[in-house]
């Protein structure tokens, strides 16, 4: 029965394993351990911070975050502001109230401004709707391993300007090792040492832009700790309830089995 | 409700006499979970129930899931959005209804194939196989409607390739694409329209399951050996079988717990791991994705869809015999429902009169590569449409055809069957007894 069992398991993993796509991304995304990956991981909120303070007083000059409310941050398990904080934070944007007419400083209930610059993407999802291990051979077990990998690809970005341009069309475009093509339209936002953290933290290139990797994963899935606590209920409640009814079954075919080997 | 003799619901105090005189609801319950079934079923047999709680899941949460979606292009990723950040426990119920999708066909496709291999499709069970891919049907328009609700970039683009699927049918074509989408092109009319009948499709499903319920319960199940249950008197037929409950609800319920295990494990820590990263960009009819690839489910039949190009000699011969009105496009569209249309007519194409492939010593090897085909044409459909995949996909698709049409007529001919059990008792015994063959030669009991 057990060999039975998983030979069921293994083809309805089989099943699955085969499907995960391969988008076909040409670039090259590096592995980067977040701390927020694997069934474990949780969000680091001193990084989650330092990584809102890059997206502030960098990524937010152009990009937006317009499904995410100013209020989650102060959220259990998110940045770790409180009431005052969080106020104090969203009077820095100013957001447009159709019911005035006009602009005025952002309450906690608002959600940051949307994308200042038409051709740069709304934040918010990015680093669910980036992707970065693909294969082998699209089966995508890379992904099974490594995860999706949004937020490295985030990072493979920021790292990834050779100092390269181009000009076509009017447009200039920069070489970037992780970007599908090789040029990118946006100009290298990040150079190292572009903000000062308060709690003394390496703001070279690399921890800055693994901070607003990690930042962008939490504006994208502001729900993954309680989503995994869920999962560990209900895979431990499913494993108790498994167990039961496996020796249940056991019990109540025993006499049937027996009395097949008395025939 | 069973052709296979048992006892059946006897009321006994007043009340029970009162009411079944009136309405035997209970009588039909009853005699529903008290079916005899062989008692024989092996580990294959549970995913019926998990397709139950498949359609039970995908209902609960889809209902609560429309009280906060807004259909409309304007809003309805915006409202997915709130469903993940704001509605209480939301991002599970999301979550679960998208995976679910996944979980219910991972079970169809066992459950499909495992007809396959015993020949569940076989008389007296093909008003079963029809039902049951009247509801495979079902369910994929169902799921393929769903996917554009969230409005991303696959949603879309998504919508586009399929509809236009039907474009490609000649002359009433472009009149049926234009019908099912509400307009020139996929838009706010077309995202109404899917809503709509997402909600009413999975009710149709569950009238079908119980067309096809009734079906097989009034056949009886087949088993493994695909010998039938013996009939004749009572005491016989329960040589053969157990009830229902308690023997097989508690062995499906424990299969169902194993099942599910790895679902909350999916949906608990890799949510995203079978959706594409496309769908969290918001549609954009100005912007088409690089690569546009549907769910894993659909991907054998889009790889059967895609194989047939025009360089193919087959597709160039059939437009020319037909003088253009099939062409290329339109054959891939006539392949991808054939490959399904090919399953529906199993019954009728297999000329074997032994069910089990069990006792089918060629019938095995060709089953297991289709299985392998199956899983091939999946893989590659997902994949770029240059060499080799044209060519992978070309073999796969033309495989898939041959087994139906040609290598299950000749079986039947060329193949000698190896010996099967007298009777179900005789394989449960020989599974579970000392010596299987001396379980054979001494009479029960």
């Amino acid at each position: 029965m057990i060999k039975q069992l998983t030979l069921t398991a293994a083809t309805a993993l089989a099943l699955t394993a085969g499907s995960a796509l391969a988008a076909g991304d040409t670039g090259h995304t590096h592995d980067v351990a977040f701390s927020f990956e694997g069934p474990f991981g949780k969000y680091d909120q001193n990084q989650l911070q330092r990584g809102l303070k890059v997206y502030t007083e960098v990524c937010s000059a152009c990009h937006g975050l317009k499904y995410v409310p100013f209020r989650t941050l102060g959220d259990e398990g998110a940045l770790g502001y409180n009431e005052e904080e969080v106020i104090a934070y969203a009077e820095q944007f100013e957001v447009f109230d159709p019911e005035l007419d006009d602009f005025r400083p952002a309450k906690p209930t608002d959600k940051f401004p949307a994308s200042g610059l038409e051709t740069a993407p709304d934040l918010s999802l990015m680093a669910k709707s980036r992707s970065g291990f693909h294969g082998p051979a699209g089966t995508g077990l890379n992904q099974l391993f490594k995860g999706i990998g949004g937020p490295e690809y985030i990072v493979s970005i920021l790292t990834g300007y050779t100092g390269e341009e181009k000009e076509e069309a009017g447009t200039t475009y920069y070489k970037n090792t992780a970007f599908p093509g090789g040029w990118i339209a946006m100009a290298p936002p990040l150079y190292g040492e572009d903000v000062e953290f308060d709690d003394g933290h390496s703001n070279d290139l690399h921890h800055e832009a693994e901070d607003v990797a990690s930042f962008l994963m939490w504006t994208a899935e502001p729900k993954m700790m309680a989503r995994q606590r869920a999962g560990f209920a209900g895979v431990f409640m499913l494993v108790v309830l498994s167990t039961l009814l496996y020796l249940t079954n056991k019990k109540l075919w025993a006499p049937v089995k027996k009395k097949a080997k008395q025939a | 409700m069973s052709g296979i003799p048992h006892d059946h619901y006897e009321p006994k105090t007043g009340i029970e006499k009162w009411l079944h005189a009136r309405l035997p609801i209970v009588g039909l319950v009853y005699d529903t979970i008290m079916i005899p079934t062989p008692k024989n079923l092996n580990w294959m047999w549970i995913w019926g129930i998990v397709l139950a709680f498949c359609l039970a899941l995908q209902i609960a949460t889809g209902i609560v899931l429309a009280m906060h979606y807004t259909p409309h292009v304007d809003q309805a990723f915006a409202s997915v959005e709130h469903i993940m950040r704001d509605v209480n426990g939301g991002h599970m119920l999301r979550y679960m209804h998208a995976n679910g999708a996944s979980l219910f066909f991972v079970a169809v496709y066992l459950h499909i194939f495992r007809g396959l291999y015993y020949g569940s499709y076989k008389s007296p069970r093909e008003i079963t196989w029809i039902v049951g891919m009247l509801i495979y049907l079902a369910m994929m328009g169902t799921a393929f409607m769903g996917y554009v609700l969230p409005w991303g970039q696959m949603s879309f683009w998504g919508a586009t390739v399929i509809t236009g699927l039907f474009g490609a049918i000649p002359l009433v074509g472009e009149s049926l694409q234009t019908w099912l989408l509400g307009g020139p092109a996929v838009d706010n009319y077309t995202l109404n329209r899917f809503f709509s009948l997402h909600y009413l499709l999975p009710f149709v499903i569950a009238a079908l399951v119980i067309v096809h319920i009734w079906a097989f319960h009034h056949t009886g199940n087949n088993n493994p050996t695909g010998v039938d249950v013996r009939r004749s008197s009572k005491a016989e037929a329960e040589k053969d079988t157990l009830p229902f409950w308690p023997y097989f609800v508690i062995k499906d319920f424990f299969a169902l717990a194993v099942v599910l295990v790895v679902f909350f494990a999916i949906v608990g820590f890799m949510p995203n791991y079978l959706g594409h990263p496309d769908n969290y960009i918001e549609a954009n009819p100005l912007v088409t994705p690089a690569h546009i690839v549907p769910e894993w489910y659909f991907l054998p039949f889009y790889a059967i869809l895609r194989a047939f190009t025009s360089e193919v000699w087959a597709v160039q011969l059939v437009e020319f015999v037909t003088f253009g009105i099939v062409n290329a496009k339109f054959f891939g569209v006539l392949a991808m429902f054939g490959a399904i249309i090919a399953m529906a007519l199993a019954p009728w194409l297999d000329t074997s009169s032994v069910r089990s492939g069990r006792y089918r010593p060629m019938f095995k090897w060709w089953f297991w590569l289709l299985a392998i085909d199956f899983m091939v044409l999946m893989w590659v459909g997902a994949r770029p449409t240059d060499f080799p995949y044209d060519w992978i996909s070309l073999i796969g698709a033309t495989y898939w055809f041959a087994y139906f049409f040609v290598i299950l007529p000749l079986l039947g001919v060329i193949e000698k069957p190896t010996a099967q059990p007298a009777t179900i008792e005789d394989d449960f015994n020989a599974h579970y007894g000392t010596d299987g063959a001396a379980a054979q030669s001494t009479p029960a009991e």
